[in-house]
């Protein structure tokens, strides 16, 4: 059957303020961005790893209404669209201290649980991010 | 829905997030109402209108949600959970969680079982309904 996840997606209320956030900000790289005309088609991953892919989606008119766009950006105004991921890091803490000190709005410190340390962060639009240290990882 | 009501959703979530962390301490109208860029009169009414509920409802429920974690997940005594969640007293504590929840903590506790997902999602459903 099937063999592995490739791409996943996320709203996001301006596509240029997602890159300077997920790419600029978060490190990840961009794995396509494409003016499909009908679409802008921007999707990005973790450096190195392609074949997982996270689509930053625009909500509009045609795929929706603009009524159910305004909708959507509702939900991900008040952090309930979900869509959310999580990552995984080699240094949580010090993931956490680079990206603190670049603005980065974290909801959560880095916590030692269970399976590790993690903690949490949002988008500038709302979405909720966590990233983890896995306990396995040195 | 317009883009100023956005903005204004964005604002009360960081205030949420804030109450979120801060959940052990007083509610702290001021600094989440300039958090969210609203007056101290308006915050309430506008988290009431984003989310729902009142701001005092909403902490309230994060107690209880972190005290159900502790009664859960560790053998410390009822009375510690109740100070460490925030309550001031183990009345309003009790009054509360028994609202909220159905049962006492102590109750609660015996029928417990422990989960194993990221805490986040633990955090959120595990709050008591409204």
């Amino acid at each position: 059957m099937f063999n592995a996840i490739t791409h996943s997606q996320m709203y996001v209320l301006d596509q240029d303020e997602a890159l300077d956030f997920y790419v600029g900000k978060l490190g990840l790289e961009v794995a396509a961005d494409v003016d499909l005309g009908f679409m802008r088609w921007l999707a990005v991953s973790v450096p190195g790893h392609p074949e997982r892919q996270i689509l930053l989606e625009k909500p509009g008119a045609p795929a929706m209404s603009e009524e159910t766009a305004a909708q959507v950006r509702d939900l991900v105004t008040k952090g309930a669209m979900g869509g959310w991921v999580i990552l995984t890091t080699d240094d949580c803490r010090k993931t956490y201290e680079t990206l603190r000190a670049q603005g980065v709005e974290f909801i959560e410190k880095p916590t030692e649980r269970p399976y590790g340390t993690d903690c949490g962060l949002r988008d500038p639009f709302g979405n909720r991010l966590r990233f983890t240290q896995p306990k396995t990882a040195g | 829905m317009s883009r100023a009501s956005e903005d204004s959703n964005r604002r009360m979530l960081r205030a949420r997030d804030a109450m979120d962390r801060a959940y052990a301490q007083p509610l702290d109208v001021p600094a989440l109402a300039r958090l969210a860029h609203v007056s101290e009169a308006h915050f309430s009414r506008t988290f009431r209108a984003t989310f729902g509920e009142t701001p005092h409802r909403y902490l309230q429920r994060r107690r209880v949600e972190r005290a159900m974690f502790l009664l859960r997940e560790t053998d410390r005594s009822v009375t510690d959970i109740c100070f460490e969640v925030g309550f001031g007293s183990t009345g309003t504590f009790s009054r509360t969680f028994r609202d909220v929840v159905g049962r006492s903590p102590r109750a609660y506790r015996k029928e417990a079982v422990a989960t194993g997902v990221p805490t986040c999602f633990t955090m959120a459903w595990t709050r008591p309904s409204v």
